[in-house]
């Protein structure tokens, strides 16, 4: 290595330093941990000696896959991910379409629908939970002025988990509503002008023409909605803390169950079948959709 | 739904400018539908206001009584308007404590950021080095793992360095972001190489050259930076709950989840006083930076 070379590879390393080693301590060793933790039987109250913890092999995974509880977490998640995902991205492709339109106070629009995702989502779910009581909640306020009679929401088993999800798609839409909205602005005016031209309706000129150029980005949508609506939590624990009857648990509020109870290894395990979950949704979204090309 | 749906996550992966950069006036010259009908502004405001509506009655409603939060029907407006759950708030739970707490951490965490992720960020785009291609694709690699595989192993570690109930302990984890490195990274690639050669010429070492040369041309990202890291930060949630436990090492969100879901999960009003004090600040920083936060997303975005 010649020495401007050397110099330079030094400069690196000293610049990459801190952050490296914060990244492998803090990241890269937990994500490999907790791997090896799924197949020991880490309990809290082996939590100053995590390597001298009995190796158990697939015990926990087996386990898992007998838990009624697990199996309802993740019966439940499919729910967030089935419901959430076409919801968030529909509302979100709807908003930035119109806000495309807009000649005038584009910006005043964008940031105002762009508020909830700034907001801690803590402080929000105790809000929604009480609009969304049974007496005296504004939804069921309102739905009663079109003679219906609203439950309450949060209370029942079919209804507390679609809330949940409104809620979120409430929260969330914002997100992609800014990613959708720099992909339209791609979109060239002379092809839509063109189509127009030949007589295309302004379904079939965003049919033909908007959506086939927004494939990369519908993609990178749905990608990490879907990653966001897998972790589904921090709603389910503010306002329903998983109930009635588990029918809101999440994978995730699982894990932080068994941290809770101290079974370590099981949450960890619990995890990582999260994790799996992911790269696999994630990997299928990349060929399905690439397939069509 | 977790820290996943970072608005920034976003950004290196699409192509595309950002609204603030187009003309926002388009040539009228072809009548009809790519003018904006007059009806959308009505739909969008009917839109805008379903989505502000939680926001605005959750502040009237921190200055009803009890009594009247409760009430059915709902009212809209206070009756007798009072700052009674504020008091009681105030003297109940410790804010300034865990408004403190909530300011230190997120502040650590956004400058620690801004200096790491702009370091590494600069190796990985100007420099040459051996191991970068791993180094950029560990980091990479990692933007996808969800929080909460690592949450267990990360707890446990965190106990055994003695870093349990601190706050140290809550910042550390979030220190070494890999989405920043990715953001300074695209943002450093767009910078003239000839700046750092013509430096080099005049005898500038390396790490001179990163300091005074390109750490202040970085302003725009790094601020852009700060205030995603600080607002996703000041609105964590699990991480916070699990390494406080005690009351003086509660963040906001924390102090205001145990008080929500716990014995007093009655006093709605107080609840929603909660809320405010919680969500108001934020979104007045949100407002008042908003214009350098979309212009942002959208710089690092053109890449």
């Amino acid at each position: 290595m010649n020495p401007v070379r050397r110099q330079q590879a030094v400069a690196a390393w000293v610049l990459a330093l801190p952050f490296m080693a914060l990244f492998l301590v803090f990241t890269a060793g937990p994500v490999l941990a907790s791997l090896g933790m799924s197949f020991t039987d880490l309990r809290s109250t082996d939590i100053r000696t995590p390597f001298a913890v009995e190796f158990v092999g697939l015990d926990n995974y087996t386990q898992l896959l007998a838990d009624p509880v697990f199996r309802k977490v993740t019966v439940n998640t499919l729910f967030y991910l089935l419901l959430g995902v076409p919801l968030t991205m529909a509302v979100a492709l709807t908003v930035a379409v119109a806000l495309n339109h807009l000649q005038r106070a584009k910006g005043f629009f964008r940031v105002g629908f762009y508020l909830p995702v700034v907001t801690s989502i803590v402080a929000v779910s105790v809000v929604w939970k009480f609009l969304l009581r049974d007496e005296g909640g504004l939804v069921n306020t309102v739905i009663a002025w079109f003679g219906v009679d609203g439950p309450g929401w949060l209370d029942s088993t079919t209804t507390a988990l679609p809330s949940l999800v409104v809620m979120s798609v409430w929260r969330n839409f914002g997100t992609l509503m800014v990613i959708f909205l720099a992909a339209l602005q791609t979109v060239p005016r002379e092809l839509l002008e063109a189509a127009e031209s030949d007589g295309a309706s302004a379904w079939s000129r965003f049919r033909h023409v908007t959506l086939p150029l927004l494939r990369p980005t519908l993609l990178f949508g749905a990608v990490i909605t879907s990653i966001g609506y897998l972790q589904f939590f921090e709603e389910a624990f503010v306002m329903t803390k998983g109930g009635p009857l588990n029918s809101t648990r999440s994978v995730t509020f699982f894990t932080f169950d068994q941290w809770g109870f101290g079974n370590y290894s099981l949450g960890a395990a619990a995890a990582y079948l999260l994790f799996l979950a992911i790269v696999l949704l994630t990997w299928l979204q990349f060929r399905l959709l690439r397939d069509k090309d | 739904m977790s820290q996943t749906l970072d608005p920034a996550t976003a950004a290196g992966t699409t192509s595309a400018a950002e609204p603030e950069h187009v003309p926002q006036r388009r040539p009228k010259s072809r009548e009809g539908n790519l003018r904006t009908p007059g009806w959308l502004y009505g739909v969008m405001a009917a839109g805008l206001v379903l989505v502000v509506i939680p926001f605005v009655w959750m502040v009237i409603s921190s200055f009803k009584s009890e009594g009247e939060v409760m009430a059915v029907p709902p009212t809209w407006w206070p009756e007798n308007p009072t700052l009674s759950n504020y008091e009681q708030l105030f003297s109940r739970l410790d804010f300034p404590t865990y408004f403190a707490n909530s300011a230190i951490v997120a502040g650590t965490v956004a400058a620690g950021n801004m200096v790491f992720c702009a370091m590494l960020g600069y190796a990985l785009a100007k420099l040459d080095f051996p191991g970068k291609r791993l180094v950029f694709g560990l980091v990479l690699g990692t933007l996808m793992v969800p929080g909460v595989v690592t949450f267990i192993p990360l707890f446990v570690l965190t106990v055994n360095i003695g870093l349990a109930n601190s706050l140290t302990g809550m910042i550390l984890p979030f220190l070494a972001g890999p989405f920043g490195v990715f953001l300074m990274r695209q943002f450093i690639l767009s910078l003239p190489d000839e700046l750092i050669q013509a430096a080099r010429v005049d005898g500038a070492g390396e790490l001179r050259i990163f300091f005074s040369v390109i750490l202040p041309l970085c302003w725009p990202a790094l601020a852009t930076l700060g205030v995603l890291t600080f607002l996703a930060q000041w609105n964590n949630f699990l991480w916070p709950l699990v390494i406080a436990s005690d009351e003086d090492k509660y963040t906001l969100p924390v102090a205001l989840a145990l008080f929500a879901i716990g014995q007093n999960s009655t006093k709605y009003g107080l609840l929603l006083a909660g809320s405010v004090v919680v969500v108001v600040p934020v979104l007045l920083v949100f407002l008042a930076l908003q214009r350098r936060i979309m212009e942002g997303i959208a710089m690092t975005g053109i890449k």
